[in-house]
């Protein structure tokens, strides 16, 4: 099962099955943020999170993102060995890191590794915002470098799913020059003529929708995903203006020319296997 | 005095005393030399104990100093010839960000960087240098255009960081620090950056993927602000001072992390004191760094620019570790 999949004694091999949807938040019922309307959480797992009522599409951990994407025991996980150090001495990071690598299961903010979708092998990458908000350090910058690195050498399309508050301000610099590392390594893919696609979720923010979430082939984004450089509250203050409510969500995005599509989570693997088609170039294999 | 900064205040006081018992000597005709020396040799030592010890927090404030010089100050003395050349080609001119052409010591190069206004009707007019997507628009073209003319760049950071605003993010301020990140990567011309003043987040580092990166010794380079890494971790802004200790945000501290090729020394007491100065010393650098990475062949640049990022940041293997906290 999930846990199991990502311990840290050993590297897991498969991903998971109707058992890995059980995992997460404790309880029975879920208030939706959307309509506020309560729902069965079986049900709304039975949903893919998305709320029957509004179509609120609730946060995913990693274990259900890849779940809802990947070819069912096609995941082999890669780099989960990589955990995050202190380089800045930073008061509590330690403590927080562990916590929640005990909350979430994760070593990190970000699950890398090999999969299928529609039968197309793909090299991908799935956020997960329970771990330190998501925060790119690190840890999250170089598992994407080694993910993009795998994908040129083994020439498969690339995707990555965004949800991150931005950089990891734990990590002071380091985390900002993470921005250039995975951007120059998205830099070697697109030499190569490979796919890379960036789905954004909620929250997609900071230091990570400016730099590898915004550089994709294909930029797709969840419906009402927070999806943004600056924070709406600095914005408020700079500008001393209230900002129209949709502000900085996906659709506001995509009236502005940022996205190619919003998709509906339901929608989301076959638009994605769609692409991957238009660009499989007819290896053999 | 209005240009000294509160941890200077001892030093300035005691010029000014020194300064009033000259004046006496000569007005009064009265030798107090013997006073004089004394006082001098205790300048030197608190001089030195102030200088010599900054805080981070001291250079913070010498980094937003109003009249620290700026990069249209540092073009002015280090290149001949500069001409601007202004827009993004599709939107509009950001003044918050100027670049241009001209001769470096003869040879000819671009020179892009980050523009604060002086007083405030030119900071009104630069947007205090915080670029909307347009400034990092109107960079990228200035640098393609170099690449297309294999003339060496060179970037002056200094903002506070991209501009916080609403049209900012309708016109794709993500986007477009993004879009400069992986186009910066793949230059096959030299990259130099220089942070001279601020170098503030996202909307720094989308004029820093270089081949080489230099701060001067009193400016920042940070995720956050300190103001904003105080908010959110003490939920006070003024807690300032201490954020500016804990994210290792200056020179010598990141030095120390191993991030910059080096830290060019400042004019006592800060850049704005000697100009000229400070553009030689700059200088030095400049010449030493450009015929170096100019002798590179471009996949050689190109591929060691990567490498200098892929670098940058530890982590821990856990393999076979076993650790289970």
């Amino acid at each position: 099962m999930l846990r199991d999949l990502f311990s840290k004694k050993k590297r897991p091999e498969k991903i998971p099955s109707e058992k890995a949807k059980q995992e997460v938040p404790e309880g029975l019922m879920s208030k939706c943020p959307g309509c506020k309307k309560i729902s069965y959480i079986k049900e709304l797992r039975k949903n893919d999170m998305v709320c029957e009522h509004c179509g609120y599409h609730h946060r995913l951990s990693a274990g259900e993102r890849l779940y809802c994407t990947v070819d069912e025991g096609t995941f082999t996980e890669m780099d989960a060995q990589l955990i995050a150090e202190d380089p800045l001495g930073f008061p509590e990071y330690k403590e927080k890191s562990a916590k929640d690598r005990e909350k979430t299961n994760l070593n990190e903010a970000i699950v890398t590794g090999r999969a299928e979708i529609e039968g197309v092998p793909v090299v991908i990458g799935v956020m997960d915002a329970g771990f330190r908000m998501g925060s790119m350090g690190a840890v999250v910058g170089e598992k994407i470098r080694r993910a993009a690195d795998t994908a040129v050498n083994e020439r498969r399309p690339l995707l990555l799913f965004a949800a991150s508050g931005g950089a990891r301000m734990q990590e002071g610099v380091i985390s900002l020059m993470q921005m250039g590392k995975t951007s120059a390594a998205l830099r070697r893919l697109h030499e190569e003529g490979l796919l890379f696609i960036s789905i954004m979720t909620h929250p997609t923010t900071g230091g990570v929708s400016a730099s590898f979430a915004s550089l994709g082939d294909v930029n797709l984004a969840e419906p009402g995903a927070l999806i943004g450089f600056a924070g709406r509250r600095i914005i408020e203050q700079t500008v001393r203006e209230k900002l129209p409510d949709d502000f900085q969500t996906a659709e506001f995005l995509m009236d502005h020319g940022q996205l190619d599509r919003v998709v509906h989570r339901h929608d989301l693997k076959s638009q994605i296997g769609t692409i991957l088609a238009v660009h499989a170039r007819g290896e053999e294999e | 005095m209005a240009d000294h900064l509160p941890f200077e205040k001892p030093v300035i006081e005691l010029r000014e005393k020194i300064k009033e018992l000259r004046s006496f000597t000569e007005d009064k005709d009265i030798d107090l030399s013997g006073e004089i020396e004394k006082l001098e040799s205790r300048l030197a030592q608190l001089e030195e104990d102030i200088y010599g010890n900054m805080k981070p927090w001291d250079r913070v404030q010498l980094a937003r100093h109003t009249e620290r010089p700026t990069t249209q100050d540092y073009i002015q003395l280090l290149i001949t010839d500069f001409l601007e050349l202004h827009g993004d080609r599709l939107y509009g001119d950001d003044a918050a960000i100027i670049g241009g052409i001209g001769f470096f010591e003869g040879n000819p190069v671009t020179v892009i960087g980050h523009q604060r206004g002086r007083d405030t009707k030119e900071n009104l007019r630069r947007n205090f240098g915080m670029p909307h997507p347009e400034g990092y628009r109107k960079a990228l073209r200035l640098m393609k255009q170099a690449d297309k003319f294999k003339r060496p760049i060179v970037c002056f950071i200094d903002t506070k960081g991209a501009y916080p605003g609403k049209a900012a993010e309708e016109r794709g301020q993500s986007e477009a620090i993004a879009r400069n990140l992986i186009e910066m990567a793949g230059l096959r011309v030299p990259v130099l950056c220089i942070v001279i003043g601020e170098g503030g987040s996202g909307g720094a580092l989308a004029l820093g993927i270089g081949d080489r990166l230099y701060m001067l010794e009193n400016s920042t380079y940070s995720v956050i602000s300190p103001e904003g890494a105080a908010a959110l971790l003490w939920k006070d802004s003024g807690e300032a001072q201490r954020a500016a200790e804990t994210m290792k945000i200056t020179a010598p501290d990141l030095e120390k992390l191993g991030i910059l090729d080096g830290v060019i020394p400042e004019v006592r007491g800060g850049a704005h004191r000697d100009v000229q100065q400070q553009a030689d010393a700059i200088r030095e650098v400049l010449r030493r760094e450009l015929k170096e990475l100019s002798s590179k062949d471009p996949e050689v640049l190109v591929s060691e620019r990567a490498e200098k990022f892929n670098q940058i940041g530890s982590y821990a293997d856990v393999t076979d570790a076993n650790t289970e906290e």
